[in-house]
């Protein structure tokens, strides 16, 4: 997928670089990182220690972002596909996240808020919450493909419901689940020293990866995104392509819920995976790909997903004060998003062409 | 300025990057007439009119105007109004949520105050004395399509215009309609109003029109008076082919005979999309070349669009090779061996960011299945194949389509299509906008294509390119099948008294 | 493109302003008694004041006991004089809002109810101006009382207006608004910053060498952040021997939470106390800890703090896992009940802003009495 680059043979490798899809998350990447090992090289230490229930287990900086990166690497998987086929956004995603949780919560506890024991197995929540978050999906799928409201329009309206629903589903009840092993999806697994997320998000990146190569996901995706009318004359069903990927994204909404869920055992239906929307699009386009849809750069995406991540704990590093957070990432995440923008990666283009030049003669 | 012309046009020079979309072209309109401007696509038409309306500025030549010392300058469609030239599109562009007052008075009013009982008042008396069938306080968009535009043209003649340009008014309207807005147009015209109409319905211009302007490929034709230029002439002259030139282009193809008994690739019996093309029949033979032709606007893409059910189908049976087959949808057209390069390439042809390769196995990557892709090798070695059998000129196979040059575009939607290997290959206007060379390569694929015993349906606004590569062509009018022509019949003057129709 | 980024990030930032943690009232200022600060063992004072009821009506949460015993209470008394139903017009925040929030209704719920002698008409909205709304459409119905938690402090003159020419009185609960005292018959709420001084007291009283806080606090200028954020601050900088490791805000988020306590324990810094000004983000803060070994809750290496007296806080306090957890009550259905009482049997409101008692509890001390009685 990144090999579209024309190679013209007077183009600079530079100016080639440049203009790569991943430079963007890439030069920000190694800017945070070379900023946090001027500042204290211990960033990039990673240490073995013992957690409570004594597993040896990784702990550093670096386990924590891949740690807490994870919610969001997954989600910026659904949001790229659900951007390349519709055009827009999923900002329904945080509040979906309250559902599925809840979900899951309502069937281990089995509508009991403090079970002594798991009402059922917690695979069999997990594969109920997969189906109601799919439905959700498809609901905010239908809207956009068959009704064609503006992605952004109709998910608003899961947005706004979402979270009561998700309370609604509990009857305003938080359950607390005891059971250790609902722990695991969100931690440790015993005798395994890296965090759990990270695997799931590992898999989910693989599987996601496998289903681009071994069937023709891309292609529809972004076909019906591009040129709608194109596709359509091609046989696709530009409706039904759309619908698809906000049930992939309601799938990676259900993956999402359990981990969020499993990190602290219960639910805060009004506070759980807030705003996580917004970071899972800043994700796509830091990725360089175009929120009005079309061609994508799925492991850009995830990559971005990353750099957000490293960006938020080098904030909490540094110990920004709480009421400047906001304006210090709305800083960085302006800068990324205007480097990012064509035209201003155009005229970086030229700038080093030009550089190129001079340098020969 | 000589005695009652009201608007001149002269010299008038407009380029684009890469097009001369005007050379030179006079225009005159007289008080009181209605002027057809008469030109198929490219003819340079509606650059004329967005000139002459400030939507465009020229590069060279003047623009006079009744009442006006020396030229006028139009800078924006402001402009334009201010000195009396009025524009009615298509697309209505009034406000369907306002009333018929307010639409009529919007934007036009000074100061912030408004006096309303005048304002209805008075649109009450210029309703009246049009003869429009809508009261002043009624919501615009309760009133028929037919009202809105005739609404359109009141509040246009009410602004004191001495130009009022209609551009293709009558696409969207019925008989009765288009009979209504007829008689709107005369009322106007016996009040010394000078009317620009653009149409594709020749029908509509004998009715109502006084004076042909037509123009092809950036030049002015000719101005003519209607009684002095019989339908045919006036085919002749927007197609560019002299009647009297008789020695008729017979490319290779030979004329085309049915073998008794044989079955049609595909027979379409009464088929009728939602596109608004009345129910046709149609059938084509193994390795026969054939083609619907028509001026534009005739409904001959639409009818191709109908066999690929692109358009949604509302009606009429197919048959391939005798067997009844169900196609609603392109993929059904697709899974019986149909294939069907779009008119508008950009719009529905290409699908820009993908590379080459993408674009060129889209069709068959669909037929095949969305489990089973095929592999990157695979792809390269299918796009390289076809590359070099096309000539296609890229960088590339992995070059996004959009920086290709047309005719390469349009090549790489026809290996697109040829990878499918149909049976039955439909053309829509392959060849418009590409450079000499590759239009002459095009063609004679379709002929060698046919030779190897596929069927292909070739449309083209370009007539000698239809006759030199099909034997029989469906004739269409104002959305019609009007006749169908092959053999000896096949000729320039045969097809252009037929699209004329009628019998002048 | 970019224009739609940006109208994002708009976007994101109107999002943030929605949830409220507990209470949310502004400008609950009034001076607390200072002999109150002290945690008491709430079996004192669970004597023959208003604040027992509340523990009645909690008591009925957990699903054993009906809702019998306060509603007897209420039934000998509640009819008025002349055995009709009072009628109360209830507006209040979107119980789905929080834990606080959906005790806070449950509590109102089971006061207002026929049984106890009241006609009750509940709306809900997080929006001032729907609020608002319903409370105009209430007194064109005609009701005796008017309840209101307000989403928003301004806007609502008039309709305390219209409730006076109607004859109709108006009860503030849990929040206040920006309006002449006159107005209104009495506000009953929380104080946030007395909430915070009773933690901060209770913390200086364990008497630790050093005091190496993580102050995580809540969504950034609302009324419990900034009270609870006060006391700390204040006892911060004059003590020499108290630091914060960290002040960050979690946005009442146990992840967020989870994650600044995360990077304290990443960067090696030393700490023995997490002040979390909620439950859910303490909880995060514990996660974290556990993830690193480091052992928390009575007489272990590090003390933890949370706000609002969740259930499941409360049974980490029992077991020993944390060390403090403060109240902020939600139960102000029997305060209102008095109020209203009071008005009918024509006497004055001496005092027109009611302070409602609010515990904090030491993990010593609990029982599970009061996990019971108290936990939401």
């Amino acid at each position: 997928m990144q090999k579209n680059e024309v190679k013209k043979p007077n183009e600079s490798m530079l100016s080639r670089m440049v203009r790569h899809q991943m430079f963007i998350p890439v030069l920000a990447l190694v800017i945070l990182a070379v900023f946090n090992l001027i500042a204290d090289p211990a960033f990039f230490k990673i240490t073995v220690g013992q957690n409570s229930s004594g597993n040896m287990v990784l702990q550093g900086f670096l386990i924590s972002i891949l740690n807490d990166g994870s919610e969001l690497a997954i989600l910026a998987i659904g949001m790229t596909l659900v951007t390349a086929a519709s055009g827009g956004q999923d900002i329904s995603v945080g509040a979906a996240v309250a559902i599925a949780g809840s979900v899951l919560l309502r069937i281990l506890g089995g509508g009991n808020s403090r079970p002594e024991e798991l009402a059922a197995p917690i695979i069999v929540a997990f594969l109920v919450s997969c189906l109601v978050a799919m439905l959700f999906g498809a609901f905010n799928g239908v809207l956009v493909a068959y009704f064609k409201i503006q992605p952004m329009i109709a998910t608003l309206i899961l947005y706004t419901a979402g979270r009561s629903i998700a309370a609604w589903i509990n009857n305003n009840e938080l359950p607390v689940i005891t059971d250790p092993s609902l722990g695991y999806y969100g931690g440790f697994i015993p005798g395994v020293p890296i965090p759990t997320p990270f695997f799931i998000a590992a898999i989910c990146v693989a599987i996601i990866f496998l289903v681009l190569k071994f069937t023709n996901l891309g292609l529809y995706t972004q076909s019906v995104g591009i040129n709608e009318n194109s596709a359509k004359l091609n046989g696709l069903n530009p409706q039904v392509i759309k619908v698809i990927t906000y049930v992939i994204m309601g799938l990676c909404v259900a993956v999402v819920g359990l981990i969020k869920v499993s990190r602290i055992s219960t639910i805060n239906y009004s506070t759980i995976a807030k705003d996580i929307e917004m970071d899972a699009i800043l994700a796509v386009a830091l990725g360089g790909n175009a929120l009005s849809g079309g061609k994508f750069n799925m492991a850009a995406s995830i990559f971005g997903a990353y750099v957000i991540q490293f960006l938020t704990s080098t904030l909490y590093k540094f110990k920004v004060s709480s009421d400047a957070l906001p304006a210090y990432k709305a800083v960085v995440v302006i800068v990324l998003v205007v480097i990012s923008a064509p035209t201003v990666k155009e005229w970086f283009g030229n700038v080093t062409k030009k550089f190129k030049v001079k340098e020969v003669a | 300025m000589k005695d009652n012309i009201v608007l001149q046009m002269k010299n008038i020079h407009k380029s684009f990057p890469g097009v001369r979309a005007l050379q030179g072209v006079d225009f005159t309109l007289r008080k009181g007439e209605v002027h057809a401007l008469m030109g198929e696509n490219g003819a340079g038409k509606s650059t004329l009119i967005k000139v002459l309306t400030g939507v465009y500025s020229k590069d060279e030549g003047d623009i006079f105007l009744d009442g006006k010392e020396g030229p006028v300058a139009i800078h924006s469609p402001q402009d334009a109004q201010k000195i009396g030239i009025s524009t009615v599109y298509q697309e209505i562009t009034l406000c369907p949520n306002l009333s018929v007052a307010e639409n009529m008075f919007i934007g036009r009013t000074s100061g912030i105050g408004q006096n309303w009982r005048k304002m209805n008042s008075d649109t009450e008396k210029i309703l009246k004395s049009l003869d429009i069938p809508a009261t002043a306080t009624q919501q615009l968009e309760t009133c028929s399509l037919a009202v809105q535009q005739m609404i359109a043209i009141a509040r246009a003649v009410d602004m004191d215009c001495k130009v009022l340009i209609l551009d293709e008014p009558t696409s969207s309207l019925d008989e009765q309609e288009v009979e209504k807005l007829f008689k709107l147009m005369r009322d106007l015209r016996s009040k010394g109003v000078g009317i620009v109409f653009v149409t594709h319905f020749l029908d509509q211009v004998y009715e109502i029109c006084d004076r042909i302007t037509v123009m092809r490929d950036g030049q002015l034709v000719g101005e003519f008076e209607i009684e002095k230029l019989p339908r045919v002439q006036l085919v002749s002259k927007m197609l560019g082919k002299e009647l009297d030139d008789m020695s008729d282009i017979k490319g290779e193809q030979k004329a085309y005979e049915r073998k008794a008994g044989s079955v049609p690739v595909l027979e379409a019996q009464g088929r009728v999309s939602d596109a608004g093309i009345k129910p046709f029949d149609f059938h084509i033979d193994k390795g026969e070349v054939n083609g619907f032709t028509g001026l534009l606007g005739s409904g001959r893409s639409e009818c191709v669009r109908a066999l690929f059910a692109a358009d949604r189908v509302t009606g009429g049976t197919i048959k391939m090779n005798g067997k009844p087959v169900k196609i609603s949808k392109p993929l059904d057209a697709m899974k019986n061996g149909i294939a069907y390069l779009p008119e508008d390439r950009k719009g529905d042809g290409i699908v820009g960011d993908l590379s080459v390769r993408e674009n060129i196995i889209l069709a068959q990557q669909v037929l095949k299945g969305f489990f089973k892709p095929f592999s990157k090798a695979k792809q390269y070695e299918i796009a390289d194949e076809y590359i070099k059998l096309l000539s296609i000129k890229t960088a590339s196979a992995d070059t996004p389509i959009k920086s290709l040059s047309g005719g390469n575009q349009q090549k790489v939607i026809l290996a697109r299509w040829l990878f499918t290997h149909p049976e039955y290959l439909i053309l829509d206007e392959p060849t418009r906008g590409i450079d000499v060379g590759t239009k002459v390569d095009i063609q004679k694929l379709v002929l060698k294509l046919a030779s190897e015993g596929m069927s292909v349906t070739f449309i083209s606004s370009e007539l000698d390119e239809m006759l030199r590569t099909c034997s029989r062509l469906v004739v269409m009018r104002d959305r019609k099948v009007v006749g169908e022509l092959s053999g000896d019949d096949l000729n320039q003057s045969k097809v252009m008294s037929t699209i004329a129709g009628g019998d002048k | 493109m970019l224009k739609k980024k940006v109208a994002m990030l708009l976007a994101a930032a109107m999002v943030a302003a929605t949830v409220v943690g507990c209470g949310g009232g502004d400008d609950a200022k009034t001076d607390a008694p200072a002999d109150d600060a002290k945690t008491e063992a709430p079996a004192d004072d669970a004597a023959d004041d208003a604040a027992d009821a509340p523990a009645d009506d909690a008591a009925d949460d957990a699903a054993d006991a009906p809702a019998d015993d306060a509603a007897d209470d209420a039934k000998t008394e509640a009819p008025a004089a002349d055995g009709e139903l009072i009628k109360v017009g209830i507006i209040n925040n979107d119980p789905n809002e929080s834990g606080y929030r959906t005790a806070n209704d449950k509590d109102l719920q089971e006061m207002f109810c026929e049984a106890n002698g009241y006609e009750a008409d509940f709306q809900y909205s997080k929006k001032n101006d729907e609020q608002i709304t319903f409370a105009q459409n209430m007194l064109t119905k005609g009701i005796d009382y008017l309840l209101i938690s307000a989403a928003d402090t301004a806007g609502w003159d008039g309709v305390l207006q219209d409730a006076q020419a109607a004859g109709t009185e108006v009860i503030l609960f849990d929040r206040v608004i920006d309006a002449d005292e006159s107005l209104y018959a009495a506000s009953i709420v929380s104080d946030m910053e007395k909430e915070g001084q009773t933690a901060v007291d209770w913390l200086a009283g364990q008497g630790l060498d050093e005091y190496n806080i993580i102050h995580i606090q809540g969504q950034m200028g609302t009324a419990a952040q900034q009270g609870r954020t006060k006391a700390l601050d204040e006892k911060v900088a004059a003590e020499d021997n108290w630091k914060l490791v960290v002040q960050q805000t979690g946005d009442w988020n146990a992840d967020n939470a989870k994650q600044v306590v995360q990077s304290v324990i990443d960067s090696g810094e030393k700490f023995n106390v997490i002040y979390a000004e909620n439950d859910d983000m303490a909880k995060g803060a514990v996660a974290a800890l556990d993830a690193a070994n480091i052992s928390h809750g009575v007489d272990k290496d590090v003390i933890v703090m949370g706000f609002d007296c969740n259930k499941w806080a409360l049974e980490e306090l029992l077991a020993g896992n944390w060390n403090y957890d403060g109240q902020c009550n939600p139960f102000q259905a029997s305060y209102i009940d008095e109020v209203i009482k009071s008005l009918e049997a024509g006497e004055e409101i001496a005092e027109k802003t009611i302070i409602m008692d609010e515990k904090g509890f030491d993990a010593k001390e609990i029982t599970q009495e009061d996990v019971d009685n108290y936990g939401i």
